[in-house]
């Protein structure tokens, strides 16, 4: 029986479709407070006095806690990196203030509604400092001891001599592509329960990694983790801004052991945006020098990222430019520009996201400007190897996934651009999607009882990804038995380790863990049936060797067990929790997505018409959650060519709009049926058993090029500064 | 202006319905239906995604109308009937829209789903399921950040289908 593979549908479907599904926000226990946070007015300067009679005269109210009432972190934090530490810089631990909405006071109320009068009605008095708005401040290295963001990829890369490549090639090409801040927005906005009983806490968060936010409570208390649990079964969307502990979970579990009750928080949208970081504002410098028939000679890329004052976040956006494609002289360059801004972070998709959107451009302009087709020149610059180390790749099979997406578009017969429907000008645009491929350490547990059920138990998340399914169709593969008899149990750190959700990297990782549980399961099983595993198949409930067959109840009924239950890990080499791959075979993901646009020249419409992207990242694990999540990252990417923006106010020092007015992102309106999805045939059996890689940032990586191309493509004009906004259209 | 204390122990007795329930609450006026499903009555399917009526993830319906409960003070629905997405599978018997998200794929986190799914619910009521275009323009009050747009329109168009196949037979 072949289970994984198959397009079934989501096994969380029901929970999740009759409201049964709890996230953070939906528990509750005896005795909780609703917690509101009093955010800052002011981006840089003193908390000098909080005037909180007013709150606290409210009836309900039961305590409003400032700075001198919360405990202070223990020295075991310091020990905690930054990441997972979403940041070094904890408010309320001091009177400081270095970012408009940083919370300075907490409400603590028996019920939301006084909590959240109370919060409004507090007086704080600030002494004002200078602050610095961070998008014109000047750029600089990354300082290493501001936090390890900095030291998670190469700040500087150079391999031969790009400047002198560059001067010396026949076709060159110089600009500089501008993106603004994006706030992920994911529908639910961050909450997070906290409960202590004695010594021991429980938090039921919001999150990306469960294990992460164990660790760093644990190590602010300076508790053992073993006290420290965890509960997080589904999280209403990720996309990066739950990846990493933020201040508010912490600051949650202070004021829980401070007043000896339980503790309810769940962010505003207004406060998500204030408090959780964005994807930064950035700057990309390209240079590309070419030879007449289009093989890049030399490449130069800079990039400088917003930050706050208080840790260098750096969002490595030149990587594609040592990634994509071959080249011999390549240099690359990462800069900071520190302000008075909440601390920015990562996001879907983080590094190539941003970096195929400047290159993909760049590589568009230098196409017209020799003369020849966007996709024939990424023919002509094939990575056959990794350009930044020389080594082979895990797999790549771009060549077949180029073919496939320009086959299902039309590419080569794709409309003449500017092609007129009726007051719509078309265009087409493509652009090379790839992300780097990030695997991590994962342990899983399986258990299969007689009748013939199996769980699967490892502390993942579901963040919507469908790890649910695709696990327990892992599991049944190895089992013989229908994935709807396979029980996922996940997000609770009582669980076995489990990697993050993020990098891309937990089907590849959890999957692979589960993997191994459950054959070895199959392994016990066949030996107690006094067979050799390797000799036997399982099927629908039954274990066979050549021509003998025996139930699982059959086997575990003879040995008097009620069940086997065994451990499996995926184990990365030298003990690493994290990496980029298998030594000597660096991994990515890779493809190409295909656009139309209609662009109205005299209003500055912009519209999606149509979209194909076909890709290549190893074995698809189920076809129908694959294909939405594909989907889901090119409306990402749209949202982020033609709608998003999170600005900085420069005079007020604080975010211009923090909600889902003032931010546009894509409804459903915006989007037409017409996105198509291809994966093409590949198992990359270097990265991992299961022959997958990772699909969840992929989607959004090149998309905001295609579409610029096509809207260049359209009428003439190019854009430069995403996103691509109908004011841009019209002053060009 | 009244004292502190009036302003905030004023109390108002609700009389409402839910999902097929009669229910009989003294909240405060400044409480929201949204809160009220979810911290009274412990139905948290609607969720809180922004409490302004920007995203839709608390749709439910009003005496068969989607509103965003968020925006809805609970005392203003004296007398009504509310149905949550609790109140839609029969005897386990999933909706027909619920059904349709399933076999379509028309969500991933799942957190905007009650709301997208009580909008649908109320899409196809109304009549504006002609075209795909309608349907995405009828839908567009419901965000999806996982961005299952396609899915969910198609979701839509296949309950819409279904279920008029059941009326009419």
């Amino acid at each position: 029986m072949k289970t994984s593979g198959d397009p079934i549908t989501r096994l969380d479907g029901p929970a999740k479709t009759t409201g049964a599904a709890r996230y953070a926000g939906d528990q509750a226990l005896p005795g909780q407070l609703h917690a509101v946070l009093v955010p800052s007015t002011i981006p840089a300067g003193r908390v000098t006095g909080i005037d909180a009679r007013a709150a606290l005269a409210t009836p309900g109210v039961v305590r409003v806690l400032t700075a001198s009432d919360m405990t202070r972190v223990h020295p075991d934090l310091d020990k905690i990196t930054c990441p997972p530490l979403a940041t070094r810089f904890l408010p309320m631990q001091g009177d400081q203030v270095l970012y408009e909405g940083q919370p300075v006071a907490i409400v603590l109320a028996e019920r939301l509604e006084p909590a959240e009068a109370a919060a409004a009605a507090i007086r704080v008095c600030y002494q004002r400092d200078a602050f610095t708005p961070p998008e014109t401040a000047p750029a600089e290295p990354p300082d290493p001891a501001k936090g390890d963001y900095s030291k998670s990829s190469a700040v500087t890369f150079q391999k031969g001599d790009a400047a002198a490549a560059i001067a010396a090639a026949p076709v060159r090409l110089a600009a500089r592509y501008t993106q603004p801040s994006r706030h992920a927005n994911p529908m639910e906005p961050s909450a997070i329960l906290a409960a202590w009983e004695g010594d021991r806490l429980t938090v039921y968060d919001a999150v990306q990694h469960l294990p992460a936010v164990q660790g760093a409570l644990a190590a602010v208390f300076g508790l053992g983790a073993d006290k420290v649990r965890v509960v997080s079964p589904h999280t209403g969307g990720g996309f990066g801004a739950k990846a990493f502990i933020w201040p508010h979970e912490i600051l949650t579990a202070m004021a829980a052991r401070v007043v000896g009750r339980p503790v309810k928080l769940a962010l505003s949208r207004q406060h998500m945006h204030a408090m959780v970081g964005p994807q930064p504002q950035m700057t990309h410098d390209l240079e590309l020098g070419a030879r007449p028939d289009g093989r890049l000679a030399g490449l130069t890329h800079a990039t400088a990222n917003i930050t706050s004052v208080t840790d260098d976040y750096v969002e490595f956006g030149a990587i594609p430019s040592r990634a994509f494609y071959a080249c011999d002289n390549i240099t690359t360059d990462h800069r900071v520009r520190r302000g008075h801004v909440t601390l920015p972070t990562f996001m879907r998709s983080p590094w190539d996201g941003p970096g195929s959107w400047a290159l993909g451009s760049a590589m568009d302009e230098l196409a017209r400007r020799l003369g020849v087709d966007p996709l024939d020149l990424r023919l002509a610059n094939h990575a056959d190897t990794d350009p930044e180390s020389g080594q082979p790749w895990s797999s790549k099979k771009l060549r077949e996934a180029y073919e496939e997406g320009a086959r299902r578009f039309g590419w080569r017969e794709r409309p003449r651009g500017g092609t007129r429907d009726g007051h719509w000008r078309i265009g087409c645009g493509m652009a090379d999607c790839s992300q780097g491929q990030a695997r991590f350490h994962s342990t899983a547990r399986v258990r299969l009882a007689a009748e013939g059920a199996a769980v699967v138990e490892s502390s993942f998340c579901d963040i919507g990804t469908g790890p649910a399914t695709v696990f327990a169709q892992v599991a049944a593969e190895a089992l013989g038995l229908d994935p709807r008899q396979v029980t996922v149990r996940s997000g609770d750190t009582d669980l076995p380790y489990s990697g993050p959700t993020y990098g891309s990297g937990t089907t590849l990782s959890t999957g692979a863990a589960v993997q191994r549980a459950a054959e070895r399961v199959r392994g016990r099983l066949a030996a107690l049936a006094g067979w050799a595993p390797e000799e036997t198949t399982m099927r629908e409930g039954r274990i066979t060797r050549a021509n003998e067959s025996r139930t699982i109840q059959e086997v575990l009924g003879a040995a008097g067990l009620p069940e086997l239950s065994s451990d499996g890990a995926f184990d990365l080499p030298g003990g690493a929790p994290v990496d980029m791959g298998e030594a000597g075979a660096p991994a990515r993901t890779f493809g190409a997505i295909f656009v139309e646009v209609g662009v109205d020249p005299e209003l500055g419409l912009l519209r999606l018409r149509r979209a194909v992207g076909a890709y290549s990242a190893g074995r698809i694990l189920n076809p129908r959650t694959a294909r939405s999540q594909m989907i889901g990252g090119i409306i990402w990417g749209w949202g982020m060519a033609a709608m998003e923006a999170s600005h900085y106010e420069p005079k007020l020092g604080r975010w211009l709009s923090k909600d889902l007015a003032g931010v546009a992102i894509p409804v459903n309106a915006d989007i037409p049926p017409e996105i198509e999805v291809a994966f093409v045939e590949e198992f990359d059996a270097r990265s991992g058993p299961l022959g997958a890689k990772g699909i969840g940032e992929l989607g959004a990586t090149g998309v905001a090029a295609a579409v610029a191309n096509a809207v260049y493509d359209a009428i003439g004009i190019r854009v430069r500064d995403l996103p691509i906004t109908p004011d841009k259209l019209l002053a060009a | 202006m009244c004292p502190e204390e009036t302003r905030f122990s004023a109390r108002c007795l609700v009389r409402l319905t839910v999902n097929g329930q009669s229910h009989e609450l003294e909240v405060e006026p400044r409480v929201t239906l949204l809160d009220l499903l979810r911290e009274r009555l412990q139905l948290t399917g609607a969720k809180k995604g922004c409490n302004r009526g920007e995203c839709g993830a608390c749709t439910v319906l009003l005496d068969g109308r989607r509103v965003n409960a968020c925006l809805v003070l609970a005392a203003s629905a004296e007398g009504c009937a509310v149905t949550t997405v609790e109140g839609l599978a029969q005897d386990g018997r999933l909706h027909p829209v619920q059904q349709a998200f399933i076999e379509h794929d028309a969500f991933q986190c799942g957190f905007c789903t009650s709301g997208q799914i009580m909008s649908a619910l109320a899409c196809i009521t109304e009549g504006h399921t002609g075209s795909n275009a309608e349907i995405r323009e009828w839908m567009s009050g419901n965000l999806c950040r996982c961005a299952a747009y396609p899915q969910i329109a198609e979701a839509v168009a296949a309950a819409a289908r279904d279920m008029s196949a059941s009326e009419a037979a």
